[in-house]
């Protein structure tokens, strides 16, 4: 399976593409210490002749010169490289925080369903079909005041990280049901086959059946569909954080970039551009890495 | 047909139900006043009491759940005045009537929604068809990599940089705006050209895959083979034989869709700020408007699942094998 992922060209490249992009979120500490600035400090504002009386960068090419290399932020003045390095660095730990539980429940609900089978497997394919019933995109939207006032009363100014909790809870809570539909349809051919049954009439007990004999057969099925849903979250972050009921300034993450990018792009579309091509090239590489491990892992699908 | 019909619609009125209940005990069952969310930062007394008493706070949750339930169908009286039949309640913001607000906010996204539906089904299905019918040459291959970095794009990147294009630099047309069509079909369509566009080109690209395999698969069926050893032009079986076996499984991925075309519209919204469902959805719950996120909520997800029975008859009568009933 590794040989076979190792010839196809596509695939090692995108894989590599995304771990430069985990590598530079993990970084980005060093990135800023060796690039001499942080994603807090307003240059803008401290510096003359950096920001017209607009609020607009006075340089060329939304300010990019050798000391700030992608620019400078409009209004609020910070530096683009290391907010867009920080931003990614917000966006994709949080998406991993979001993808893990998000992977989990949906293993453990499918798994449960699909092996019990009957009155649970009948519930909980009800409460799947539900969930799935919602409009998810205004569901995250509408629930993430209620679960960040759940920690915070209103009076008080929401801290950064109940706000990264927040989402990754509602994230989590509205994006498991792909997986457990996909588990529990697995489960649901692979507990008919001959080794399942052998394992039972040998007796044992169904926690070792699901660990030693379903578990390792749902393996590809899992990892695939995981690398389907972490881009995934990475765009509903954005969109949350957009829309503004995500990470709010002066938290760096993409969705806010983009607000500040749109906002500005009339008199300064260099801004734009960092965290957009920077986006594509993510989503493009995690989409043909997805393609490309599925490939892998089962040669019989083409593409 | 009918009795199919008959059956979604009880179906669909139960996830309803089932979602309302499931939005109005959530906010709810938080342990704070709701009341409390509503009055923000400098809340006095006063208005707590004002809220409370237009909320009816004071009853107990299943209690203020059925009274909700019974204002959609009955109307319902509040200190501040009645509020006639489909009632979703009062306003914590503007205490204006939930119903009247969306009313004028809905046909913008309704545009949006069926809009940019048609569009990308249009560009999605065409150009599969191009690319399949030129298997394998340059053009395919151009159409299928334009799809992926397409579908990579997101409306809030994409959006801007066509407004650069079309409006700020070369002034071809004017920022996207919303004239409602009864009054000025064209106007309607025309301002809504720019956001049917980038909200189609995001959701194209599968589309454009999945047609251009369905219909390379199609081509290689027994039916079509026998149509074409039958003398039948290359067009009439491309069209008539492959294209519309084509179609069904379009459709399957239209039904999944239809949730995140929503959201979609939302984005699209705010990209170009057009005052629609979106941006009401956003405000309310910056301003912890309650009713109001309540309200939204129901209705878009009404509308969600008419679109969804829509596209199930849709399908009954692209696949005859598909038994409605």
């Amino acid at each position: 399976m590794w040989t076979r992922f190792k010839r196809d060209r596509t695939g090692v490249i995108s894989a590599c593409v995304v771990i430069a992009f985990f590598a530079i979120a993990a970084l980005a500490p060093v990135i800023s210490a060796l690039y001499g600035k942080d994603p807090y400090t307003q240059y803008g504002l401290e510096q003359e002749g950096l920001l017209d009386p607009f609020g607009l960068p006075a340089g060329a090419n939304g300010g990019i010169s050798v000391d700030f290399w992608f620019g400078v932020e409009p209004t609020l003045g910070r530096d683009v490289f290391i907010l867009l390095v920080y931003g990614m660095r917000t966006s994709l730990f949080t998406a991993l925080a979001v993808a893990v539980p998000m992977v989990v429940t949906g293993i453990i609900i499918g798994l449960v369903g699909g092996y019990m089978g009957g009155k649970v497997d009948y519930w909980l394919g009800r409460l799947t079909d539900f969930m799935m019933a919602l409009p998810s995109q205004l569901t995250l939207i509408a629930t993430m005041p209620v679960v960040v006032a759940v920690f915070v009363s209103p009076n008080e100014e929401t801290p950064t990280y109940i706000r990264t909790c927040a989402i990754i809870i509602v994230l989590w809570v509205l994006g498991w049901m792909s997986m457990a539909r996909l588990v529990r349809s697995q489960v649901l051919t692979l507990r008919e086959r001959e080794f399942v049954e052998a394992a039972k009439v040998a007796g044992m007990p169904p926690w070792r059946i699901v660990r030693k004999e379903l578990l390792p057969n749902l393996f590809t099925p899992i990892l695939v569909q995981a690398t389907y849903m972490l881009p995934s979250a990475i765009l509903s972050i954005a969109f949350l954080s957009f829309v503004g009921v995500g990470y709010v300034e002066p938290t760096p993450s993409w969705g806010r970039m983009f607000v500040t990018a749109a906002e500005n792009y009339e008199a300064n579309p260099t801004f734009m551009f960092f965290p957009g091509i920077a986006m594509v090239i993510f989503v493009v590489a995690f989409n043909l890495l997805g393609d490309s491990v599925r490939d892998a892992f089962d040669p019989k699908s083409g593409r | 047909m009918f009795r199919f019909i008959i059956r979604r619609s009880l179906g669909a009125f139960v996830i309803l139900l089932l979602i309302s209940a499931f939005t109005f005990f959530m906010f709810f069952a938080i342990p704070q006043d709701p009341a409390l969310l509503a009055c923000g930062k400098n809340c006095g007394p006063e208005a707590l009491e004002l809220i409370h008493k237009n909320m009816g706070l004071d009853k107990p949750v299943p209690e203020q759940y059925f009274e909700f339930m019974k204002g959609i169908v009955a109307g319902r009286d509040f200190s501040v005045g009645h509020c006639d039949a489909p009632c979703f309640g009062i306003s914590f913001d503007d205490q204006r009537n939930v119903w009247d607000t969306i009313i004028d906010r809905l046909p913008l996204t309704v545009s949006l929604t069926v809009g940019g539906l048609v569009v990308f089904l249009a560009i999605g299905i065409g150009a599969g068809m191009i690319a399949a019918r030129k298997k394998g040459t340059l053009t395919d291959k151009s159409v299928s990599s334009l799809s992926l970095v397409f579908s990579s794009m997101q409306i809030y990147f994409l959006g801007p940089i066509m407004l650069g294009l079309l409006v700020y630099s070369t002034g071809w047309m004017d920022s996207p705006k919303y004239v409602p069509i009864s009054e000025d079909p064209i106007g309607w369509a025309v301002g809504l050209l720019i956001p049917w566009f980038v909200m189609a080109l995001i959701f194209t690209a599968q589309y454009t895959r999945m047609s251009r395999s369905t219909l390379i698969e199609q081509m290689q069926e027994d039916h079509v083979r026998t149509a074409k050893a039958k003398g039948m032009s290359k067009r009439y079986v491309f069209y008539r034989y492959a294209w519309r076996g084509s179609l069904t499984p379009i459709v399957t991925i239209l039904g999944i869709d239809l949730g995140s075309l929503l959201g979609g519209a939302i984005v699209t919204e705010q990209t170009f700020s057009l005052a629609g469902l979106g941006q009401l959805v956003i405000d309310s719950t910056n301003n912890k408007d309650l009713p109001m996120t309540m309200g939204v909520m129901l209705i878009s997800a009404a509308f969600i699942l008419l679109l969804n029975i829509i596209v199930d008859v849709v399908y009954g009568f692209i696949d005859p094998r598909v038994r409605l009933a």
